[in-house]
């Protein structure tokens, strides 16, 4: 997504693999169990009050725009954040702040079906009377055609390669009749896919699979993003100015916990100013957020600390992953102790200064983030005997550990891209304190994640710098994809193993917390919790921190509320 | 363009008080005389020398690498013990901001940047690349162009014509576009530039180096191929024409000490330029690249501190800003000293 600088991600995040149950939390569950099953009820304020909250244009101000809009195609949490409100899916998480958004609830279909034939079909039954904002009447053949864009139209086609059909697509042609037979008369949806997916239902409810038209082309629409069904639709977008969204004239709420009623009645996304002047035009009321949050200099962080914008800033938590994998097919960190090593010494202190201070990045040793399925917290590298928590670095243990790999002197390259050049700067001299002849090879930034990411390249590079954001909570969204050995791809720029990292063993607990996820997700949790601490002991990365996220808005705003998975709610701001 | 000199030892109608003194020696002496360019000649020695001794302040004064990161480490701030970065006060406590200027010159004189480096340590070292490049980037830009112009003006005829073409093809890019698109290619991927068996890394300071001779090549080319069109139909070299002296001979021996002047006219002003467009490289990124520092990557380390810790950009902007005015000041000097027709023209 769009917190991974440029092309990161976008091109290898999920390839082919064999994805169990998705194992949401308990008490994620729990929490979320009023709104599960609903149809219709709201869970906003009541309607007196909605009306009131209802009108005038929302204007966010963002440096640069989030490049094609196909939805097909784009992988971006800028754009996704729009299209949540443009677009619908079979199913969506529940649109509302705190962890209770992390549960998903039926949009388009009545109901979340139950997998059937081992996990290998979904029967969606579509909801009736509900037309694109184009006035064209929404049928199930739309979604169709929809999953077909996904093949034919250049993007991350790996979500959904598991239907039957799907193999035999390409940007050529495809035919998904076998895989997603839709029954206008009936309206139903029927999935057929070739093995159990236990996240299906979770990449149906990305924007990927948002239904468009089945009259829309099967090629790249480029910058006209085809009608949706939400209460918003595209006006315009013109990546070198703005992009707009007005009121959708035939919405109408069906299930506002999917799709609640938007409130201010048109939302403006302006490019093109810098970061700084963004934050200058939000304090001056001329606009009202700040897109950038995670780039704002720091110079006007310091700012923001002013009790006059108390209550104008939002920070949050991230479920993402700051760190550095280390290559484990060449030496010094093919060798498990050298790998310890460096994260015995890496000074985690110094990454959260650079990562903005305490208040946003919190320094972590494991793979899963806090607040996210399976997460207990294990910290081995530290200073101490509290493992629950890293404290300080542990140099003379770190020397140590050097000393008995037998790597000491070594020459080590650090690899980043080069926004991020201050982390491996940082590296390079956590490396060095430890007896490594440290270097830095800083590379742009659409080259250095294609770069690490290709096998042909292992031998020029160490230690190279990388970012994970989830795409939605399943622990095997960080461990299986970006550490699991079905996602090494030799001599592929999208092979998100950067790491190369593979214990057989610990795959074998991988598959079987996904299998378990299935039916008993407090134990697959347990497990996810156990492979946590393995990957960790086993250190293929030095995992420095997890983000959090600065919302800035206008003091005009009100009703600010996050949502773990699509983050800042646009449309339920309202603009006083 | 610069006019012709006259050649070393050839007669001239000098006034008798000058008879017997090479144009070398009044030129020199027209140098001297100048008294805005020797200050700006020893203003120039000055910053030079003081980036020279980047090593020596980095470790018998400020005790520091202005190098490592020290995201953590401390300083003393008025007799006091301070963390070098600060975190952000208020209720969010948002950033973290770097100690300001101490102006004591054994504890961080201009004040840490964003990664708890030394910045007046940096500035220094960062001198020391900023000029190294600038200077060879600018002798070998003057050297190149000078052997292609005696070749293509002395030659001529279809050497001359594809040599200007290629040279013309060069200059039609915009300069800073050119260089920004060669540096992108080749400082920002992960092999550098390797040709056979030349491999210079990303990290060599030999890559922005040459880059920037390269763009510059036309620049020179020009006005010393047109002095080379001109010296080589002269009398003296039709004499040693006459008199069977080969080319190379011709060249390097009667039309190179003709043309040298031109050449020295321009390389105080190339060296000013080129300073200039390390600077702008390495202010976007793409031209010195870690652990190397320079000034352009210096003030791109303080952009983002422009309002709390202005010091950061402010010093190497000033160092830049010193050094090219004291090179084109000098660099006017030197043309009124070895092209004193040209000062006639202006003050006339």
């Amino acid at each position: 997504m769009k917190y991974i600088p440029a092309t990161a991600a976008i091109t290898a995040r999920h390839r082919a693999r064999s994805l169990h149950k998705l194992a949401a939390g308990a008490a994620v569950a729990a929490l979320a169990v009023t709104a599960a099953a609903c149809g219709g009820s709201s869970q906003s304020s009541g309607p007196s009050q909605a009306a009131a909250h209802k009108g005038g244009t929302f204007t966010i101000l963002a440096n640069a725009a989030f490049g094609v809009a196909d939805p097909a195609q784009n992988y971006t949490l800028e754009e996704w954040q729009l299209l949540i409100d443009t677009h619908d899916g079979l199913v969506q998480w529940l649109r509302v702040g705190g962890v209770s958004g992390t549960k998903l609830v039926p949009d388009l279909a009545t109901s979340i079906p139950t997998p059937t034939d081992g996990g290998k079909t979904y029967l969606f039954h579509i909801r009736r009377g509900i037309k694109f904002s184009n006035g064209q009447v929404l049928k199930p053949s739309d979604f169709v055609r929809t999953l077909e864009r996904q093949f034919t139209v250049p993007g991350p086609t790996s979500f959904y390669s598991g239907i039957v059909g799907a193999s035999k697509c390409s940007t050529k042609g495809c035919d998904l009749s076998q895989g997603v037979v839709a029954n206008d008369t009936s309206y139903t949806l029927t999935f057929h896919l070739t093995a159990p997916d236990p996240e299906f239902l979770d990449k149906l409810g990305l924007p990927f699979a948002y239904v468009v038209p089945a009259s829309t082309s099967l090629k790249l629409t480029g910058n006209n993003v085809p009608p949706g069904t939400g209460p918003y639709m595209w006006q315009s977008y013109d990546p070198n100015k703005q992009a707009v969204l007005v009121r959708n004239p035939f919405f109408h709420v069906w299930n506002a916990a999917a799709q609640p009623p938007g409130n201010p009645n048109e939302i403006i996304e302006k490019y093109g100013l810098t970061v700084s002047d963004e934050v200058t035009a939000v304090e001056n009321g001329q606009a009202d957020e700040v897109f950038d949050g995670d780039v704002i200099p720091a110079d006007r962080l310091n700012e923001l600390n002013s009790p006059k914008f108390a209550s104008q800033v939002h920070v949050n938590p991230l479920t993402a992953d700051w760190y550095f994998a280390l290559n484990t097919k060449v030496p010094p960190f093919n060798n498990v102790l050298a790998r310890q090593a460096i994260n015995y010494a890496a000074n985690r202190t110094a990454y959260v200064k650079i990562g903005g201070g305490p208040s946003l990045a919190v320094p972590t040793c494991q793979i899963l983030p806090p607040n996210f399925p399976g997460y207990k917290p294990y910290c081995p590298y530290t200073a101490g005997t509290n493992h629950t928590k890293w404290t300080a670095p542990d140099l003379a243990k770190a020397r140590q550990l050097v000393q008995q790999s037998h790597t000491a002197g070594m020459k080590v390259v650090v690899n980043t891209d080069i926004p991020d050049k201050a982390l491996g700067e940082q590296m390079v001299s956590d490396l060095n304190a430890i007896g490594y002849k440290a270097s830095l090879q800083a590379l742009s930034g659409s080259i250095q994640y294609p770069f690490v990411q290709n096998s042909n390249n292992i031998g020029k590079w160490n230690v190279a710098w990388s970012a994970w954001y989830q795409d939605y909570p399943a622990p095997s969204d960080f461990l299986n994809v970006l550490l699991g050995c079905g996602s090494i791809h030799p001599r592929s720029d999208a092979s998100p193993n950067i790491a190369e990292f593979c214990a057989p063993s610990i795959q074998a607990q991988m598959n079987h917390a996904e299998g378990l996820g299935e039916t008993n997700p407090a134990a697959a949790n347990s497990l996810w919790a156990v492979v946590d601490h393995e990957v960790t002991n086993q250190a293929p990365w030095v995992d420095l921190y997890n983000p959090k996220q600065i919302d800035f808005l206008s003091s005009q705003v009100h009703g600010y509320q996050w949502n773990p998975q699509w983050y800042i709610l646009i449309d339920q701001l309202w603009v006083k | 363009m610069a006019a012709v000199l006259e050649q070393p030892g050839t007669a001239a109608t000098h006034g008798p008080e000058i008879t017997g003194r090479s144009p070398w020696a009044l030129a020199a002496r027209q140098l001297w005389r100048n008294r805005i360019a020797m200050a700006s000649l020893v203003l120039f020695l000055l910053i030079v020398a003081v980036c020279l001794a980047a090593p020596l302040y980095a470790h018998y004064v400020a005790h520091d690498n202005p190098f490592a990161t020290n995201l953590t480490g401390t300083t003393i701030v008025n007799g006091k013990r301070v963390p070098l970065l600060q975190q952000g006060g208020g209720v969010l406590r948002l950033g973290e901001t770097p100690v300001g200027p101490t102006w004591d010159l054994r504890h961080y004189f201009l004040g840490a940047d964003s990664l708890g480096r030394d910045v007046a340590g940096r500035v220094l070292y960062g001198g020391r690349t900023s000029l190294e490049i600038g200077i060879g980037s600018a002798v070998i830009c003057c050297a190149i162009a000078t052997v292609i112009a005696l070749v293509a003006g002395f030659i001529g005829g279809i050497t001359d014509s594809l040599l200007s073409r290629i040279m013309d093809v060069i200059w039609a890019f915009p300069v800073y576009l050119l260089a920004i698109s060669i540096s992108t290619v080749l400082l920002t991927a992960p092999n550098g530039l390797q040709v056979g068996p030349l491999h210079l890394v990303a990290t060599s300071l030999w890559l922005p180096t040459l880059i920037i001779a390269f763009i510059y090549v036309p620049y020179v080319y020009r006005p010393v191929r047109g002095q080379v069109l001109s010296v080589a139909r002269r009398e003296f070299a039709e004499a040693a024409i006459a008199q069977g002296a080969s080319n190379l001979r011709l060249i390097f021996s009667d039309i190179l000490p003709n043309v040298v002047s031109v050449v020295i006219v321009l390389l105080p002003l190339m060296i000013a330029t080129t300073i200039l467009t390390e600077s702008a490289l390495s202010f976007l990124s793409i031209g010195v690249q870690p652990p190397n520092a320079s000034w352009g990557t210096i003030i791109n380390d303080g952009q983002d501190l422009l309002y709390t810790r202005p010091w950061v950009a402010i010093a190497p902007g000033i160092m830049i800003v010193l050094t090219v005015l004291a090179l084109n000041v000098l660099g006017d000097g030197v043309r009124d000293a070895l092209d004193p027709r040209a000062k006639l023209r202006v003050e006339g």
